[in-house]
């Protein structure tokens, strides 16, 4: 017994799909509540109290609208491509999953430290656009189709821009790896990468804020959020892409489309806001037990995509939809010349300035 | 312009998002204005127009004299009303059914009335759930007088300087 867990196969395997299972459970249990979160930010910018009656502060809500899905009937319209309209939720959530895998939550706390873990991020996301396009295609009806459309090209758009600016991060820590970039950001705040990545680099402090702000910006287009939320514009398309959905369908969409909003936040505080480090060094932690150093570590991680989620909330609390020509503009008009911009610096700060 | 470029600049500085950001963060912290409704409900003008109640006397006599001018002056023709002398020789009502779902709540139907018989109480609580429930007829009408009848009472009190 004992050689058979020795064995390196089969003890990675264990310690891999233990990490995943976790990994997956806290995402899981973290979206149950920054739903509500969501939720209870928005009433509140409104004077409202936001879901209140299933258990204390409405705390439970979010389990009460797990039940009312998944015990609802899955109606699938007669039009519809059946294979494809079940399948396109599914590789929805499932990409929306996967991403996870690279996201370093502590020293050594990653599931795959994958040397090129920014690619894959990229390269995940990316194919987020599939489940959408899928649904609306399956679904054979108008609305779904320009939802559909709309968020495939709005997703490209932006693509571009997120691609960019994190070439500027890249070029910065001189590394794709998640974990290596967070601990080149260790130490005091200002080597975190949003102002400029150390004392030496603080010319780049403003290069650098304007790509966070949109990285920002960009991530809501990304996600669908508002005030890009076009794909599910309930004034013009009811709700884009999800309309002909119901029950367990609409919720694993709903699932993916939060899990891919609490990603990025993940993603911004990795490339800009030095990940785990909390902002001062962390020498007295030598002193701890190991996990509980690894576990204090991971709860300042929580804490910066809880401060990122709540300014995805208030940003559809406050500000008003896009057309979508202006959406356009922005991202190919204004966004990719500045991010070119942007790049060019940082290299050229790189090759020619005293760090070279 | 210039004008297009100060504005760009304030675009790119995000000057709309921050001025915003913070007036939603002082709503956010500011008393909310929900009201928990079954436990706590907004307060009610005297003039409030809901449930239909046919009234009575003190004495128990009911007022209605089947004058019929409800019945004449309800837009949506809600109000229905058959009429015949009691064995005492007084006009009556034998019928006075209200089509709860044509009403329109109007309030027609209470200026009219020359005796205060047919009034808008302040009840909104009446849902059903069937259809049929919703015609109320001549008993369904008298019983929510009697129920209702102090609330009614200090309303139109209340109302009075004002007619």
């Amino acid at each position: 017994m004992q050689a058979f867990f020795a064995n390196p196969a089969v003890s990675w395997t264990l310690l891999t799909t233990g990490g995943i299972l976790l990994v997956v459970i806290w995402v899981l249990l973290s979206l149950a509540f920054l739903l509500l979160a969501d939720r209870k930010i928005w009433a509140g910018v409104q004077m409202r109290k936001g879901p209140n009656v299933v258990g204390p502060f409405g705390l439970l809500q979010s389990f009460a609208d797990f039940f009312k899905f998944v015990l609802k009937e899955i109606v699938i319209p007669a039009g519809a491509d059946k294979v494809v309209f079940i399948l396109a939720p599914l590789i929805s959530l499932i990409l929306a999953f996967v991403g996870w895998a690279v996201v370093p939550f502590a020293p050594g706390w990653v599931v795959s430290n994958l040397n090129v873990g920014i690619l894959y991020l990229l390269a995940m996301s990316s194919l987020g656009v599939y489940g959408i396009i899928m649904g609306g295609w399956a679904s054979n009806s108008k609305y779904p189709f320009l939802g559909a459309l709309r968020s495939a090209a709005q997703m490209v758009s932006y693509e571009v821009s997120i691609g960019l600016i994190i070439i500027t991060v890249i070029l910065l820590a001189g590394s794709m790896n998640l974990s290596t970039i967070v601990e080149k950001q260790s130490g005091w705040i200002w080597n975190w990468n949003v102002f400029g990545g150390g004392l030496n680099n603080l010319v780049l402090l403003p290069v650098m804020v304007v790509a966070m702000g949109m990285f920002y910006i960009s991530a809501l287009a990304e996600t669908n959020r508002p005030p890009f939320d076009l794909p599910e514009a309930e004034s013009e398309l009811v709700a884009g892409y999800q309309v002909e959905y119901s029950s367990t369908p609409y919720l694993l969409f709903m699932v993916a489309e939060y899990s891919n909003i609490v990603l990025m936040c993940a993603m911004i505080s990795v490339l800009f806001f030095g990940g785990w480090n909390p902002g001062f060094p962390t020498d007295f932690l030598s002193s701890w037990h190991p996990f509980a150093a690894n576990l204090f570590l991971a709860l300042v991680f929580y804490a910066k995509i809880c401060f990122w989620f709540f300014m995805f909330a208030m940003a559809k609390a406050i500000v008003p939809r896009y057309r979508y020509d202006q959406l356009m503009r922005l991202g190919w008009k204004v966004f990719l010349p500045t991010s070119l911009v942007l790049v060019a610096a940082v290299a050229a700060w790189r090759v020619f300035g005293p760090a070279a | 312009m210039f004008q297009r470029i100060t504005q760009a600049v304030k675009g790119a500085a995000l000057l709309d998002f921050a001025g915003a950001f913070g007036l939603a963060m002082k709503y956010m912290v500011a008393p909310k204005k929900t009201v928990i409704y079954p436990n706590e409900r907004n307060p009610q003008s005297p003039r409030f127009r809901g449930e239909h109640a046919l009234r009575r006397y003190p004495s128990g006599e009911e007022r209605c004299i089947a004058c019929k001018l409800c019945e004449a002056i309800c837009p949506a023709q809600a109000i229905t009303i058959e009429a015949e002398p009691r064995e005492d020789g007084s006009r009556r009502t034998t019928r006075y059914d209200i089509d709860m779902v044509k009403c329109i709540y109007c309030g027609l139907c209470q200026e009219a009335c020359p005796v205060d018989a047919i009034v808008e109480g302040p009840n909104t609580e009446f849902a059903t759930e069937t259809r049929e429930e919703l015609y109320y007829d001549k008993e369904r009408l008298l019983d929510n007088g009697d129920r209702w009848e102090r609330l009614i009472a200090k309303n139109l009190e209340l109302d009075a300087p004002y007619r």
